[in-house]
């Protein structure tokens, strides 16, 4: 199953680190990145998959939530489909 | 693969323009559960709701968190109780509106249709002792929501019905009284009634549906509404387009959740009602949408033709983006859920009678009317009737939820609460119509050719 990560909020020194860390301990794979700042701002779209992992979609969810929140990012996940079906035919 | 600007599109459309699914309901046969008596009766329907719809409300909250949509409203739609109920040997069926009120309340869905009668040539006794039911019924329940259909294009209106209805709405009123007449909130008289409506108060699980079937109401005004911001000053045809455009995203959407939600569930999918469905939040308004378009306020000259444009360019989009379309299907205009026309009817730019005009192109007809509480019983059905009316010659679905709120009167407002809004109440006609509803009788089907 694909998901995309969503993440915005102030910048600081390592947001990628500290998500793709999470990421990789629950072996969900990452598959494209597209970050940029804007006025200080971060913003963040992953595409990623989960396939091979154990952690069920909501324990993530909630996992990276709660992450996002000790240094106040805001950090959704979401199932691919979604965005598969209002996007693509 | 996708792009980051399709993920951000989506992700505005639902954080800023308030996307959303307004309602996965659950349609619940009970002809099953007929019993001569009462008690087994209502006992049989408890069980059979309560088992049916047991994981629905968690079902709709788990599709939500995983897809990050949000899913308004869980709700229930079950055979019209009249046909249900008919064997019963009783006088009243408000104990069966007790169980039901109860059966929602223990899976947790907040509206449950089915209340209904369906008497557009002529009432059998089960429908004669529901209609008599509804005002005490919708008193002691909180959940429960009744219909009746009194009309069709195939079968011309029943005005004894329409006449029976004035008085019941003005006596619902009256019981809830205390409550602002929220009874009346919940009660909608249709002609031409579809079967397979998920939304509230008008839904019932129809004669010709299988034994469970999940339909899905989308909405999203706030997404076209934004949409058309960036089209300043472009034509209709380029309008339209765009409203094309965002119902199609909107309305997958919905397809997703229903076949999720159908799958998850085993029950079958039945069709997705393509709606645009407001609330009274800000952001989430059918008015703004036409007043989007140029119209300085919702009910100036020109609405029915924005109207028109919109409740016909929701359905083109929306028809490629579902396997199954049904219900209403089209653009509601509930004025008290609606911020947009509660501000158009406080400045005096939209009255009844342009509202009843824009019924004759949206999808429902007067929906959430509050009315000054020394509206007679006549009145009130002459205004079905004229709608009843509408909906028989146009051969589509009309409606008529109206409240004659106790001791209110123009210049008041009525406050209802949650997704049912506020509304100022509105001035009705004051010349009589008594004589005209006093005759009764049926008005026959209209021809179907020479259509002039």
């Amino acid at each position: 199953m694909k998901i995309v990560i969503t993440i915005v909020g102030q910048d600081r020194v390592g947001i990628i680190a500290m998500v793709s860390n999470i990421l990789a301990e629950k072996n969900v794979n990452i598959l494209n990145i597209n970050q940029n700042i804007v006025d200080g701002f971060f913003n963040m779209v992953m595409i990623a998959d989960m396939t091979a992992s154990k952690i069920s979609l909501k324990d993530l969810q909630q996992l990276l939530r709660g992450k996002g929140e000790e240094i106040n990012l805001d950090i959704k996940v979401q199932h691919e489909d979604i965005f598969q079906i209002m996007h693509r035919i | 693969m996708l792009t980051i600007q399709d993920i951000q599109e989506t992700n505005r459309m639902i954080a800023e323009n308030k996307l959303d699914v307004r309602t996965i309901t659950m349609g619940i046969s009970l002809r099953d559960c007929a019993h001569p008596n009462i008690k087994q009766f209502c006992q049989n329907v408890y069980d059979k709701i309560t088992r049916s719809a047991e994981y629905l409300v968690q079902t709709g909250e788990d599709i939500e968190a995983e897809y990050g949509i949000p899913i308004i409203n869980k709700r229930i739609s079950i055979t019209p109780v009249a046909i249900a109920a008919e064997s019963c040997r009783t006088d009243s069926y408000v104990p069966v509106a007790e169980a039901l009120d109860a059966a929602a309340k223990e899976v947790g869905v907040n509206f449950i249709g089915g209340f209904s009668a369906l008497v557009e040539k002529g009432y059998t006794n089960g429908d004669k002792i529901l209609i008599n039911s509804i005002p005490q019924a919708l008193a002691t329940t909180e959940r429960v929501c009744s219909s009746v259909n009194l009309g069709s294009t195939k079968a011309g209106i029943n005005m004894d019905c329409v006449r029976e209805m004035g008085e019941i709405i003005k006596r619902t009123a009256e019981l809830t009284r205390d409550r602002d007449a929220l009874g009346c909130a919940k009660l909608v008289v249709f002609a031409n009634v579809p079967e397979d409506n998920p939304f509230m108060a008008g839904a019932f699980h129809g004669v010709g549906e299988p034994e469970k079937v999940i339909n899905v109401g989308v909405s999203g005004p706030g997404v076209v509404k934004r949409a058309l911001e960036d089209m300043k000053g472009a034509d209709f045809g380029a309008v339209a387009e765009t409203i094309k455009k965002t119902a199609f995203k909107i309305t997958r959407v919905g397809q997703l959740v229903a076949q999720e939600a159908s799958r998850r569930l085993g029950v079958p999918f039945g069709i997705i009602d393509l709606s645009l469905a407001p609330t009274p939040a800000v952001g989430d308004s059918v008015a703004h949408i036409l007043e989007e378009m140029g119209l300085e306020s919702c009910g100036a000259p020109g609405t029915t033709a924005a109207l028109a444009l919109l409740n016909d360019a929701v359905k083109k989009g929306g028809l490629m983006a579902s396997s199954h379309v049904g219900g209403l299907s089209g653009a509601f205009i509930p004025v008290s859920e609606d911020a947009g026309m509660i501000a158009a009817v406080e400045c005096g730019s939209l009255t009844l009678e342009k509202l009843e005009a824009m019924t004759c192109v949206c999808s429902v007809g007067l929906d959430m009317i509050a009315v000054p509480g020394d509206t007679t019983a006549a009145t009130i059905s002459a205004i079905i009737a004229d709608e009843a009316a509408i909906g028989m010659i146009n051969n589509k679905t009309t409606a008529v939820r109206i409240i004659p709120v106790p001791g209110k009167k123009v210049g008041d407002t009525v406050e209802f609460g949650g997704l049912l809004g506020y509304s100022p109440i509105l001035k009705v006609n004051k010349f009589s119509s008594e004589a005209f509803i006093a005759r009764g009788g049926r008005i026959p089907a209209p021809v179907r050719s020479l259509t002039n």
